[in-house]
Parts: C-alpha cells; sequence; structure tokens
C-alpha cells in the first residue's frame, strides 16, 4: 500500500508556509465511495485533500485506523457511511456511529479537535454532498493549522551529559534528604 | 559445578507492586535462587550500579525490569541493563505499555512540575523551588536526572526480548516466564509470557456472557449492587476483559470487580485503548446520536479509562504537544 501520507501536497514538510491539510476518508463502497466516483464522472471539482480508503462498511472501520492516521500525519479524518436505515449490513452505520461518538472525546482528550474527525452519511446519489463536506472540511482544517502528532517517540530528549549541561540550571531545594 | 545463570531485577517509574510480586512467588523465589545467582536487585540486595557497570557485555542471563521510563537515570539504567544483559525482559504494566505513570502523558512536563512542587495544597514552597539537573548550593555539587517531556515504555527505549504482564505480574505468570527462561525453550523474540488470547475466554463468568450485549445505562462499580455470578459487561459496567490478554484467570473479576485492562492486548491488537473503545462502545444499545451521548455521558473520562496502563504505548502516545 502507498504511504497515503507521503502522497501528501505538502511533503511531509511540516514547516511549509501554507499548510496544506492532509485528509485521510474512509469510505463505504455501497454509498460513499460511489458518491466520490459520481462526483468524479460528473466533473464536480472539489478539494484534492482526501486521500481514500476504500472499505466494505463503515462498521469495519476500527478506531485503529483512524489513531493510525492521525499518528502518521494527517491532519484530519473524515468517514463516509450509509444514512441510517440504509446500511447493506442492517447494523454497520450505527456500529461506526456508536464508536465515532465515544471516539470523539477520546480524540479531544488527546488534543485533537471536534473538526479533525468528520462522520458523514453520504449516499451514493450524493455527489455534490462529497464535494460540499469536503471543501468544508478543508477549510476549517486550514483555520487550525497542521496537527502534528507524528513523532518519533525513541527519541528522547535526555541522558547526554552534554545536553544535561544546556539545560536551564534548576534550582536545586535547599536539603535534599536521602 | 557448572556456574549458575545470573539474573537481575530492576524498578524504573514504578510504584514498587512489581517487586511485591517478585517477593509474592513466596516459596517459589527459593526454586529461583536454587536455578539462578540474583546479581542485581535494589530493593532487596546490596548491590550498586558500579557493580553492574563492571560486570561483562550481556553475562547476565536475564534483566526484569519494572517501571516506565521518565527520568534520564532510567534511561540510563536500561542502556546499561541491556548491555550486560542476554535477555531484557519489560516487567509489569509500566515497562511494558508505560502503565499508570504513562498516563502523565495527558500532561505537560511543566505542568506536572508546577502541580506537584507549586500548587498541591499539601506543598509549601513559597519561593516556587523546582527540582533542576544542575544545582549546586554553596560548595555543594547538587544533580538531579532530568525529569523528561514525557513517559515511555521500555521498548521505546531500548531493545526487548520478551513482556510480563499485569499489575503486578501474577506469580502464576512470573513462574511460568522464569522457567521458560531458565529452560532454555524460549519463544519467539518479543513474545509476551502470556496467552494470546482475550481475558473473556479464561473469565470464570464466561457462560452468562450473552451472545449480544445490549447497554441501556452503563454503570459505575459504586452505583450498584453488583450480581456475583452475571457476566459484568451484562450488567453495564466497564470490563475490559474483550481487549485484554489472558493468562491472570480473572482475578479481578472474581473480587467481583470489573477487569481494568493491566494484562495490555492480545497481540494481533496494536492500540488496546481503541480496542476496547470499539468493543464498549459496539454494545450501546441506541441508534440514536443524543440517546447514544447520554448513555455514554455515564463515562466520565473516556481517555484516561481505555488507556489506563497503554497510553504511553498506545499510537498517538500521549496528547498533542507532550
Amino acid at each position: 500500500m502507498p504511504d497515503l501520507v507521503a502522497l501528501s501536497p505538502r511533503n511531509g514538510d511540516a514547516s511549509a508556509a501554507i499548510a496544506e491539510p492532509r485528509i485521510v476518508g474512509f469510505f463505504c463502497t455501497w454509498c460513499t465511495y460511489l458518491a466520490a466516483d459520481l462526483a468524479g464522472t460528473s466533473r464536480i471539482k472539489y478539494a484534492p485533500n482526501v486521500r481514500v480508503v476504500r472499505v466494505m462498511c463503515s462498521g469495519r472501520i476500527d478506531p485503529q485506523f483512524v489513531l493510525a492516521a492521525f499518528a502518521n500525519g494527517a491532519d484530519g479524518v473524515l468517514i463516509g457511511g450509509c444514512h441510517p436505515g440504509d446500511c447493506h449490513y442492517q447494523e454497520g452505520n450505527y456500529n461506526c456511529l456508536r464508536r465515532a461518538r465515544l471516539l470523539r472525546r477520546v480524540l479531544l482528550a488527546m488534543g485533537i479537535e471536534d473538526e479533525r474527525f468528520r462522520l458523514e452519511w453520504i449516499s451514493a446519489a450524493e455527489g455534490d454532498r462529497v464535494r460540499e463536506v469536503i471543501d468544508d472540511m478543508v477549510a476549517k482544517l486550514r483555520k487550525l493549522g497542521p496537527l502534528q502528532m507524528k513523532r518519533d517517540v525513541a527519541v528522547g530528549r535526555i541522558a547526554t551529559p552534554e545536553l544535561e549541561s544546556s539545560l536551564p540550571t534548576g534550582v536545586v531545594a535547599e536539603e535534599v534528604t536521602v | 559445578m557448572r556456574e549458575k545463570p545470573k539474573i537481575a531485577f530492576y524498578w524504573c517509574a514504578s510504584c514498587g507492586g512489581c517487586e511485591e510480586a517478585v517477593v509474592d512467588l513466596a516459596e517459589g523465589i527459593l526454586d529461583v535462587v536454587a536455578a539462578a545467582d540474583i546479581v542485581f536487585w535494589p530493593v532487596a540486595l546490596d548491590f550498586k550500579r558500579h557493580d553492574v557497570e563492571r560486570m561483562a557485555q550481556a553475562s547476565i542471563l536475564a534483566s526484569f525490569l519494572n517501571g516506565a521510563i521518565r527520568t534520564s537515570e532510567q534511561e540510563e539504567m536500561a542502556r546499561l541493563l541491556r548491555e550486560k544483559s542476554k535477555y531484557l525482559i519489560a516487567f509489569g504494566s509500566c515497562s511494558h505499555t508505560g502503565g499508570i505513570p504513562g498516563l502523565a502523558n495527558f500532561f505537560t512536563r511543566q505542568s506536572i512540575l508546577q502541580q506537584v512542587y507549586v500548587n498541591a495544597p499539601t506543598t509549601e514552597n513559597p519561593n516556587h523551588v523546582l527540582p533542576g539537573v544542575n544545582g549546586g548550593n554553596g560548595n555543594r555539587d547538587l544533580s538531579l536526572p532530568y525529569f523528561s517531556e514525557h513517559v515511555r515504555s521500555l521498548d521505546q527505549v531500548v531493545d526487548v526480548d520478551y513482556y510480563i504482564p499485569g499489575c503486578p505480574p501474577l506469580p502464576k505468570i512470573v513462574t511460568a516466564a522464569v522457567s521458560t527462561l531458565l529452560n532454555g525453550q524460549l519463544p519467539e523474540k518479543g513474545s509476551v509470557l502470556a496467552p494470546d488470547q482475550a481475558l473473556c475466554t479464561e473469565c470464570p463468568r464466561k457462560d452468562t456472557k450473552p451472545d449480544k450485549i445490549a447497554i441501556k445505562q452503563f454503570r459505575r462499580p459504586q452505583e450498584m449492587v453488583i450480581d456475583e455470578a452475571q457476566c459484568l459487561l451484562a450488567q453495564g459496567l466497564l470490563c475490559m476483559g474483550p481487549a485484554t490478554r489472558a493468562g491472570c484467570e480473572a482475578p479481578c473479576v472474581q473480587g467481583n470487580m470489573p477487569c481494568t485492562g493491566c494484562c495490555g492486548a492480545p497481540g494481533r491488537v496494536r492500540d488496546q485503548g481503541a480496542k476496547a473503545l470499539a468493543a464498549i462502545a459496539s454494545l450501546i444499545d441506541s441508534q440514536d446520536e443524543t440517546e447514544i451521548d447520554r448513555i455514554l455521558a455515564a463515562i466520565p473520562d473516556p481517555a484516561g479509562t481505555f488507556y489506563r496502563y497503554s497510553l504511553a504505548a498506545s499510537m498517538l502516545h500521549g496528547k498533542r504537544g507532550i
């Protein structure tokens, strides 16, 4: 699988002056993916910021997928599923909704704003809705700026004597009791 | 006489419970001592860091290190023991996945120091003195380890061979792991030395788990009289069993309390919190967004609940900017 994030217009350069938001989209194959297809064949123009991952059902979207996207540099995640009552597998979109409502709160606790994680019901006939949602999300993310959750945990900022001596000298308490 | 293999125990950012877990082996510890020499164990034996520094590379068969890595000293000791040990074993939740200390990754270093050394109601520190690395006071040369920006699990700092899960690991798991090591019947590197399946599979209440659990109301243990026989999830309690590794035989459930997830996730799961979240949210008995939110409101701190032991090892590692 190609690295979705590496294909970004920003090319991983977080210091780029214009922050072009990178969005990973998880689209249900029965509805939103077809809607995006329809948008394409209808020549509807919308922002090119979404890299789409096609899934069989929005109920297949493990919260781990969303976290993996953010952890690897996505600025936003968009989930597209079938309207309530229209799920090809009866229940999948409801399961997606339940998880998304809870995941939203976990993301907030992680410092990831509401606007960065979006769940939309878009049927196969709603090509124009794809444009609306994506353009709106891109505009909001542009305002928020890059997320920059990607990090190299292994790089500690500790332990070398040079670094320690370069750190601001703290005040050590009067008495150190052992 | 053949020389006995050497083993070592060390602690980093931990509460001391894992040391207790070794003592909990009770007379089992005698079998360990009979089979191996303990060459380093600061909580119980008087060997110092310089004793370890003098040892040859990889001369210790196995070092069991508990606790997460927060300070420069802990990182140095982890690196030292890595160098001196053939096998380095992450012992207990903190070392394995960051554990309770890993929850500090929801807060910045500065806010933690401020809270602990200045704001806490029991702290008297009028000059707002904070610990620093290069201190010193008059003629005395004082230094403290650097308190780093975030908490890391052991494998985020050094290469780890095996993991022993649990908060703390149960004697049964420890005994099995130690005898595996001493017998040389080693599993694949990187293995967690406990069964690779969900706790529900060995839960004493598994037969009472309905095929389809439907929750209208989450409840906390203090708000109800808990049925001592029925599946805790079916009673609306947040039990992490479905997303937690087996091996402990569910002592918490046997004590009528829900599993909190200390043994980490089974092997195929990358992020325990996300998986637990998915498992629990799917049980909600509603299709209406407003009602779902109302039901979920009974979980006051979802991030802290689902990542109770695994925040540092999770995909996001902690709050943004930490």
